[in-house]
């Protein structure tokens, strides 16, 4: 019998124990699958500033997604932090946010880099462009995405693989434009250009077209931006593409609050914060990218790059089609 | 009166608490294993169709090329190594003996950076090759890139099996087959390399088992596998439900392979000479043989080991000034005290269990027993949500207990717990600690329990004074291999770990994901720092 109570009362220290600290401390928790080094600096910043302390744990973000909904009503976070549009639609397509109403955030964040529903919100933009090699091609030849397709290209393409996500997102808006037959076409043809297998980071695409294994990628800027400060001598340099038509394809990072959170307030007003011009510079700076907020400062690096007209579709198609994009690639071939 | 079959007599017939723990833990396991597996009863097939359509001949080529090519090379380099070391004498063996062992400390990935940092096209080691028009390497990034990679970091396992069975097999092996009129080569394929063959397998089983389940190195290779068709169908069509399907083949395969390896280790009981049997009378090899056994070992080494760590050692001090903070004694500290507890808890249940299968020694034990050690070939990630998800609805249910009792709605009790944690690594690493104890449990003849029995000594007292001291040097191997395992694994650590647990894995993690290479040396380089010390003094052990 003593042994029934006593496992009883182990019991119920160990709810007890999980219970108080998470309900009633001032603080809001944060599921990141953005880097430990991008975040940290804000987040020490908030509780200096609102005393609120901002708990995380990173990750990747799938695995950060099935661990919320795993959780289920009892999980701790209260915000899930992501790169990419495609991930964020997927958590809201499994009902892992819920809707927020808020004015702060309407105003600070342009509607096409937020969920139509109020459920995810960019935060910053990543614009994935294409980059050259300055000494073997002049900007001239460039024109657009689908363009380095055309035969002047063949042998002298270098891609990422299209396993990741920011491909797999870019592929998701040409289909929006084009559609998926013309699409498959137009990744077919960058297939048939390639001068090696795809790489596995953006960085080393950089790397390997400033060595000359070949001339033109495609790239997310903030990787460039790296890669020239450590080493500024590369003869590497961005170029716009399709200002004429759609604009450059931008993607963002975003966040939501979750459907189960335990601190919805506290996490709404952590979001808010983010998206003020103030955080908002240190939300992109930290990593070269650029601010979902107009009134924010350029980094000056990201300055020097010039400025550029963005395509306006809104993100969260690039979820929607992100399945049928991944399709598409591996039909055609794309590793 | 009962009859009893012959040599069953030493044994109790009835069931006994060992066989009720092995039950009890097999079970355990099934849990995570049964809720991949029950991922059949939902349909996935569009994303089957779509595989099926593209990528999934090339992905079992790939998967087979990787599997045959590492076995192969490993099964050269372990062998050859071990008998070099364990049979013959050469200047410098006894430094070779241990650091061998070394690159066992490497994580696969890292290693795997690291050598695509150093040859691939844009590697500063190519563009001073090129621009003095000297012969380059092209390629590197291809299968035969990822094989060479694995094997380097994996040889380690044929090596500590192999060389633990030539230097226990005892010289007059080989003296009988020269008697018969065999020279020293026939000796050694006729008569020592059959004769090891158990251990071998042994080692070649853990290797496969880490070839298949590996994730990192052919996602930094860009190389299409079996796992990385698993990661496509969970992070890219998010259907979680492929995802299992696709490990659970993997399981079927690594069922395949241990029921290979079982069948091989049932003849693994020999004589045993003893551990030195070589010491005195070693194979002093002259001349020419003397000179590329040498050569051989050092090269090796200085491919496998030196020239990863000296390239990790000009990254860190290219990147340590902004790399570096007090954080990382933290990190290190997470890494030492996951490692300390898993390898001290699958120590102790490995014992129970290499008991369990010597008082039954039958089918059902070896069933269990290979349950027990299937999480090996699972890649971490999906292993991990087998665990979450009876972990998510275990904490409902003490919720819902508590709901009842108190009135209250609590948080989550094991949820993003360290017991999450602990509970994935020890399914994930059962195998390389339970083939460690179990492979000098088999030492223990029967003899020597008869012996014991015949003074008076049983029960756990036989254990505690006659097998412990035997089993030493097996609980010390596995405690090490453990160790090593847990510092580095990385999918499950960053899926199941607590607020603030970041370990050194974690942080590789975060840097090489942003292709952040030369800032990853450091956790990197700490990391193999760290795990030398335990594969140093598994090496010394086993130096006799």
């Amino acid at each position: 019998m003593t042994g029934k109570y006593i496992a009883m009362l182990i019991m119920v220290a160990i709810v007890t124990l999980g219970v108080i600290p998470s309900t009633f401390a001032d603080e809001v928790v944060v599921y990141s699958a953005r880097k430990e080094h991008l975040i940290k600096p804000l987040f020490d910043l908030y509780t200096k500033e609102t005393g609120t302390k901002v708990r995380y744990i990173t990750g990747n973000a799938g695995a950060l997604m099935q661990r919320i909904k795993a959780e289920g009503s009892r999980t701790r976070a209260d915000i899930l932090l992501t790169v990419d549009a495609g991930n964020l639609w997927h958590a809201a397509d499994e009902g892992l946010f819920q809707p927020v109403k808020s004015r702060v955030l309407e105003k600070n964040i342009p509607s096409h880099l937020r969920d139509p529903g109020n459920r995810w919100f960019g935060l910053s933009v990543r614009a994935r462009t294409i980059a050259y090699n300055t000494d073997r091609v002049s900007p001239e030849e460039l024109s657009t995405y689908e363009d380095l397709g055309s035969p002047k290209w063949k042998g002298r393409l270098i891609l990422r693989t299209s396993k990741k996500v920011y491909n797999q997102s870019l592929t998701a808006m040409l289909i929006v434009e084009h559609g998926l037959e013309k699409t498959e076409d137009i990744i077919r043809s960058w297939v048939h250009n390639l001068s090696t297998e795809p790489f596995s980071s953006d960085t080393k695409v950089l790397e390997s077209i400033a060595a000359g294994q070949g001339d033109v990628g495609i790239i997310n800027t903030y990787y460039f931006g790296r890669l020239m400060k450590k080493k500024p001598g590369l003869p590497l340099a961005l170029f716009w593409p399709d200002q004429d038509g759609n604009g450059v394809h931008v993607n963002i990072s975003g966040a939501g609050v979750t459907t189960h959170a335990r601190h919805r307030g506290k996490a709404m007003k952590l979001l808010e914060w983010l998206s003020t011009p103030a955080a908002q510079t240190i939300f992109a700076d930290s990593n070269m990218e650029y601010p979902v907020h107009s009134d924010a400062k350029l980094h000056s690096i990201v300055k020097s790059w010039g400025s550029f007209r963005e395509n306006l579709i809104n993100v969260s198609r690039g979820g929607e089609l992100q399945a049928e994009a991944i399709r598409l690639m591996d039909r055609a071939g794309y590793r | 009166m009962i009859i009893r079959r012959l040599g069953s007599n030493l044994l109790p017939a009835r069931p006994s608490a060992w066989r009720l723990f092995a039950a009890l833990f097999a079970a355990a396991v099934m849990i995570p294993l049964s809720i991949i597996l029950l991922s059949f009863t939902k349909p996935a097939g569009d994303v089957w169709r779509h595989l099926s359509q593209t990528l999934l001949t090339d992905l079992i080529i790939n998967t087979l090329k990787l599997a045959i090519g590492v076995g192969t090379v490993t099964a050269i380099l372990g062998v050859s190594l071990a008998w070099l070391t364990a049979v013959c004498e050469f200047p410098g063996r006894k430094f070779f003996t241990w650091s061998l062992f070394l690159p066992l400390a490497f994580p696969t990935y890292v290693l795997a950076f690291v050598f695509l940092g150093m040859l691939d096209y844009s590697s500063p080691l190519q563009i001073l090759l090129r621009q003095h028009s000297l012969p380059t390497l092209s390629g590197f990034r291809s299968s035969w890139g990822v094989i060479f990679v694995m094997s380097l970091s994996l040889y380690p396992y044929v090596y500590l099996l192999a060389r633990d069975a030539f230097s226990t097999q005892g010289k007059r092996a080989l003296e009988a087959a020269q008697s018969l009129g065999h020279t020293k080569t026939e000796g050694f394929f006729k008569v020592a390399l059959p004769m090891a063959r158990p251990w071998i397998a042994g080692g070649l089983m853990l290797v496969l088992m880490e070839v298949l389940a590996d994730f990192g190195a052919v996602s930094i290779f860009n190389y299409d596998t079996f796992t990385t068709a698993i990661y496509k169908a969970w992070f890219g069509f998010f259907s979680l439900t492929a995802a299992a399907q696709l490990s659970s083949i993997l399981v079927v395969f690594a069922l395949i392979i241990l029921g290979i390896e079982n069948s091989l280790r049932s003849r693994m009981q020999f004589t045993s000479m003893g551990r030195d049997a070589f010491r005195k009378e070693r194979l002093h090899l002259r001349g020419a043989m003397k000179v590329f056994a040498v050569s051989y070992a050092f090269l090796i080494l200085f491919v496998s080991f030196v020239v990863p760590v000296i390239q990790l050692i000009l990254w860190t001090t290219a990147s340590f000034r902004y790399e570096f903070s007090s954080r990382y004694f933290d990190f290190l500290g997470h890494s030492l005290v996951l490692g300390i507890i898993t390898a001290a808890i699958i120590c102790l249940l490995a014992l129970i269990l290499s008991y369990a299968g010597r008082h039954h020694p039958d089918i059902l034990s070896s069933i269990l027993t290979r349950i027990c050690t299937m999480g090996y070939a699972l890649p971490g990630t999906v292993l991990a949500i087998g665990i979450f998800i009876p972990v998510a609805a275990a904490d409902g249910f003490l919720a819902s207990v508590a709901g009842a009792l108190l009135n209250v709605e609590p948080g989550p009790v094991l949820q993003g717990t360290i017991f999450v944690m602990v509970a994935a690594y020890i399914v994930r690493f059962m195998a390389p600690g339970f083939n460690s104890i179990d492979s000098s449990m088999r030492r223990i003849t029967r003899s020597i329990d008869e012996s014991a029995r015949t003074l008076g000594s049983k029960g756990l007292p036989m254990l505690y004074r006659i097998h412990l001291p035997i089993l030493k040097g097996g609980l010390f191997s596995a405690a090490a291999l453990v160790f090593v395992d847990v510092m580095k694994e990385m999918p499950i650590t960053l899926m199941t770990r607590p607020f603030g647990w970041d370990t050194l894995a974690v942080k590789i993690f975060e840097l090489t994901s942003e292709g952040e290479w030369e800032r990853a040396a450091l956790p990197a380089l700490t990391l193999i720092l760290v795990g030398i010390i335990p594969v140093a003094l598994l090496t010394r052990q086993a130096d006799d």
